[in-house]
């Protein structure tokens, strides 16, 4: 098998499990509890806390547990929504955010509350001074993610978040496709929430957090005992805490990027050259090191992906088809991609694990699939006998 | 969620490809909700028998195993037998599609219909049953 959809999740590391293990099989008290096996784990706990503060440059009683991205992003948005109601009901996001933070937003409206969707350039990236001019006196907060999920473009997150200073909002980013790869500063980057999830970097799944700098006040989502400083109740999940802490360890001392993008910029290289009637989606110039977003015309995604996985090759696509909706991504339409064209994406991200050989079986494969598959396609047809007619005139 | 029938004619679909000179064609559906589908037909002019049929699709794994077992079920029909293959006989050959997606079905039963419909109109005929087809694709967007 040939795994080449780390944007979606990625393999648990062995040293990850051996970390999660003890708190199933030895050490499962509950940290909450009085006794002396309870307050050790709680140790621990505060230990890994007190870590993954230090990787996003934050303190630890800055670091809220979740049960991953989506509870994180779902958390960002409404809790903030629900403590400043009385402040305001304008929220303004990306237009390609994660559907954790769309269908937030989108339960928000049915309450009240307005949404201004900031578009992006057909690169995907968000133009600041957009956000400047939307920022309303009733703005309390900005969502917009640190690195795209699908076309993997970098924001400028920085920029965003001092205008959302200078202007007294609340800015929170997604950076569950960015943490572990880019380097965070919540403080330099005026970061204000933070959502990420492990089991993007080698991690467990169910498991993220939450930043929320110190001062900012939030609705719990989750409501019971008095966990996570009473923010968010729920027993602590100390194996999966203590594995999402060896999980970033391990991503931060062996990450990459360099490699990871050789690999990345090779299959790029290769697939143009050799595969006419291929576009890059996205900025190629500010994108995370793995990932890389085609589109191949006259043909459809899934079929794409479907050949794929016959060759044992696991990728993933923003096909109307795979998603169960009748739409191609939000994300491929927002950047300008006509229908048809968006139809025919494919998404390969690429992590340290991959190798060059891996791409090339992935370059020859889709060599022979995209062919066939054009053979097949009416629009391919079409647009041949166009040509043919084009030079006979 | 597909059928072994529905991977193995997505897999090895049967009469992929263009009839030359072909009695009639039939393209339904539109790029822009990711599925279009073309059907050519060989049908002998006095025994309306269906003598060769070929597809191309645009689509995904059920577009094109829909076309694949449509052309497979009019093979060697007469019109009026080929008239009587609905979306419901596809997917039962097919043993089943998942619910977002049998509008392929619906697809393989209208590029049937539309490509019969060139037939008659070629030849000047009327056909029961026949319906003029929706749109074409080049209607749309």
């Amino acid at each position: 098998m040939i795994y080449l959809d780390n944007a979606a999740t990625t393999r648990v590391k062995d040293e990850v499990i051996d970390a999660m293990i003890p708190y199933f099989k030895d050490n499962y008290a509950n940290p909450s509890s009085i006794y002396k096996i309870a307050r050790d784990v709680k140790k621990d706990i505060e230990e890994a806390r007190d870590f993954i503060a230090h990787t996003i440059g934050a303190t630890k009683d800055e670091i809220y547990f979740t049960g991953g991205g989506s509870e994180s992003d779902n958390w960002a948005i409404k809790g903030i929504a629900y403590a400043k109601r009385n402040v305001g009901k304008h929220i303004i996001i990306s237009s390609i955010e994660h559907h954790a933070i769309l269908e937030s937003v989108k339960s928000l409206e049915k309450l009240g509350y307005e949404i201004t969707y900031l578009k992006v350039d057909n690169e995907g990236l968000i133009n600041p001074s957009e956000l400047e001019s939307a920022i309303r006196k009733d703005t309390i907060l900005v969502s917009v993610m640190m690195a795209n999920n699908e076309i993997g473009v970098i924001e400028p997150i920085k920029e965003l978040g001092k205008i959302c200073k200078d202007h007294g909002v609340l800015f929170h980013t997604d950076a569950v496709q960015a943490y572990g790869t880019l380097d965070i500063d919540v403080k330099d980057m005026n970061i204000d929430l933070l959502s990420t999830s492990a089991h993007k970097i080698n991690g467990p799944k169910g498991i993220g957090f939450l930043y929320i700098r110190k001062g900012v006040l939030i609705e719990p989502l989750i409501s019971g005992g008095n966990q996570e400083r009473g923010k968010r109740a729920g027993t602590t999940n100390s194996a999966y805490i203590m594995g999402f802490k060896k999980a970033i360890e391990l991503k931060l001392k062996n990450r990459d990027n360099e490699y990871v993008k050789s690999l990345r910029d090779y299959l790029l290289t290769e697939v143009t050259k050799s595969i006419p009637y291929t576009r890059i989606n996205g900025s190629l110039d500010k994108r995370l090191p793995g990932n890389i977003n085609f589109s191949f015309r006259f043909i459809e995604g899934e079929g794409l992906l479907l050949k794929l996985d016959e060759k044992g090759i696991c990728a993933s696509s923003g096909s109307a088809c795979t998603s169960g909706s009748l739409d191609p991504s939000h994300v491929l339409l927002a950047i300008g991609l006509p229908h048809e064209i968006a139809h025919g994406s494919l998404r390969i991200s690429i992590n340290e694990e991959n190798t060059k050989e891996e791409m090339d079986i992935l370059i020859s494969e889709l060599k022979e699939i995209i062919t066939n598959l054009r053979n097949m396609s009416p629009l391919y047809e079409d647009f041949l006998k166009e040509e043919r007619s084009d030079v006979n005139v | 969620m597909y059928s072994d029938k529905v991977m193995d004619h997505f897999t090895n679909p049967r009469n992929v490809g263009e009839i030359e000179n072909a009695s009639a064609v039939g393209t339904v559906g539109n790029a822009k909700c990711g599925d279009i589908m073309r059907i050519y037909l060989d049908i002998d002019d006095t025994t309306h028998i269906i003598k060769d049929v070929k597809f191309k699709t645009f689509g995904c794994g059920a577009a094109i195993a829909t076309s694949s077992m449509a052309t497979e079920l009019i093979k060697g029909k007469t019109i009026e037998e080929a008239l009587e293959v609905t979306n419901k006989t596809v997917m039962e050959a097919l043993d089943g599609l998942p619910p977002v997606k049998v509008h392929c079905s619906l697809l393989a039963e209208e590029a049937i219909n539309a490509a019969l419909w060139n037939y008659a109109e070629k030849h000047k005929i009327e056909i029961k049953g026949l319906k003029k087809p929706k749109s074409d694709i080049h209607d749309e967007e």
